[in-house]
């Protein structure tokens, strides 16, 4: 669970980061999408980087689907007798929607590669016009994809505040404070980097 | 003041259980919950219907027998206090309190609001134990300990082994009172011997009865009567994975 964790995350943020390469306009945001392809070249074929490492990030999110369900199915033969009375709210609620959360992250994963990366659900949708098909995806009169993009950005936000927090825990390292401290200011600052650039083409940024 | 209380009845291991009410009223605001109980019961005795069974011995805070999901909160709605210690002056007059048993598949009900919470105990069997020499015993200063790990071990001994953080964990783990004693026992020298080999039994021991994987939630260490910290757990992690490399 953390370590596969973990790795998706460190994915997360290499791509925020990249998103930010926006701003730069058109010719540079493309430039390093193009970029992309050519990681570990000429040693690696055009794009055999980004397939391996789409096969290693597959392989994580199995393994991290895998490993909830089998701590879900404990948690439920654990207690087959349910509370009659439990309050609504117990502890943070990041920690409370971590499954639920989880599955509205992964739904939102496949909807996101059929807009931005294979293009199908994208208005402009054109391979290598990076720049383009995200200013067409956020624009104004498509602010419904916008407000989606948000909302499954904080439901991330909160995954990774109680994930980074709880994968340090898993790996033996614990200070309670200093772990919310850390696993929030991440989150917050992953959250706003993605949200930068939705929100930059709302109101007119690039277009 | 007045209460009415909804109790989990039931009768034994394979009965299938329900919740009661009952009207208590000519309470006193100093009584402790459990004196509450005691009068319910009495009353219920004169009636001649059957008490409810709950557990309970020290009525000092110490031993860890009495239990109660209060409200949907173990030991009820006080932080860091026992059952026993409750008062009923944290309740309003004509509140509608619910009391329910620890809810978990390796603490079968008895009776009532009574668990088997023998699950510990063979925990505890798998390594919560240190090897001591026979004979006389040592002078207390003769082996140094760090002024900082005799203040955790301490801390984390505290633990009276109530099953609270069963009892409050969403996934019931007892992943609290387990790291609570790798924590205590690892942390001093004595402890040394076995340390690897205790974290790793105590662990697989406490898969094997049934309960469930912890996911950090930290509802445990807030519903704990003695506030064990959270990062006891991080610790065992800690010694988990410095014990199976070694293996």
């Amino acid at each position: 669970m953390a370590v596969t964790g973990g790795l998706l995350l460190l994915f997360v943020t290499a791509h925020m980061v990249g998103n930010l390469k926006f701003f730069f306009g058109a010719e540079e945001f493309d430039g390093y999408a193009a970029w992309l392809r050519t990681i570990g070249a000429p040693a690696l074929h055009h794009e055999w980087f980004l397939w391996i490492q789409r096969t290693g990030l597959l392989l994580c999110v199995l393994l991290h689907i895998g490993t909830a369900t089998s701590l879900a199915v404990r948690a439920r033969r654990a207690r087959p007798v349910r509370y009659r009375h439990r309050p609504a709210v117990q502890g943070s609620y990041a920690a409370r929607t971590m499954r639920w959360g989880g599955v509205i992250v992964a739904l939102f994963v496949v909807y996101h590669l059929l807009d931005l990366t294979v293009g199908v659900l994208n208005p402009h949708g054109e391979h290598g016009e990076v720049h383009a098909n995200v200013v067409a995806d956020f624009a104004p009169e498509r602010w419904y994809v916008t407000l989606f993009y948000a909302l499954a950005v904080i439901v991330l936000g909160f995954h990774v505040q109680h994930g980074l927090r709880s994968a340090f825990q898993s790996l033996g390292r614990g200070d309670a404070r200093t772990l919310d401290l850390v696993a929030t200011g991440y989150a917050v600052a992953l959250v706003v980097g993605f949200l930068a650039v939705p929100v930059a083409v709302l109101v007119g940024v690039g277009s | 003041m007045k209460l009415t209380l909804r109790v989990w009845r039931q009768k034994g291991p394979e009965d299938k259980g329900r919740m009661v009410t009952y009207e208590v009223d000519d309470l006193s605001p100093d009584m402790s919950f459990l004196e509450m109980l005691d009068v319910l019961n009495e009353r219920l005795a004169l009636k001649g219907e059957e008490p409810i069974a709950f557990d309970h011995d020290c009525r000092e805070g110490i031993c860890g027998m009495c239990s109660l999901v209060i409200n949907g909160t173990p030991h009820g709605p006080e932080r860091a206090t026992t059952t026993c210690q409750l008062h009923l002056r944290k309740f309003k007059d004509g509140e509608v309190v619910d009391i329910e048993p620890w809810r978990a598949r390796p603490f079968p009900v008895i009776k009532d609001l009574v668990v088997d919470r023998s699950a510990f105990d063979k925990i505890i069997e798998a390594g919560g134990y240190i090897s001591a020499p026979t004979g006389s015993a040592p002078d207390a200063h003769a082996v140094p300990v760090p002024k900082p790990d005799a203040d955790r071990a301490f801390e984390a001994a505290e633990c009276i082994g109530c099953g609270a953080c069963v009892a409050a964990c969403p996934n019931g783990s007892a992943m609290l009172f387990t790291a609570a004693k790798v924590t205590h026992l690892g942390l001093l020298p004595q402890g040394q011997p076995e340390r690897d080999s205790r974290v790793v039994d105590m662990v697989a021991t406490h898969d094997d009865l049934g309960f469930g994987g912890c996911t950090n939630t930290g509802e445990c260490t807030v519903a704990c009567p003695k506030g064990i910290p959270l990062d006891t757990i991080a610790r065992l992690n800690h010694d988990y994975l410095k014990a199976g490399g070694k293996r």
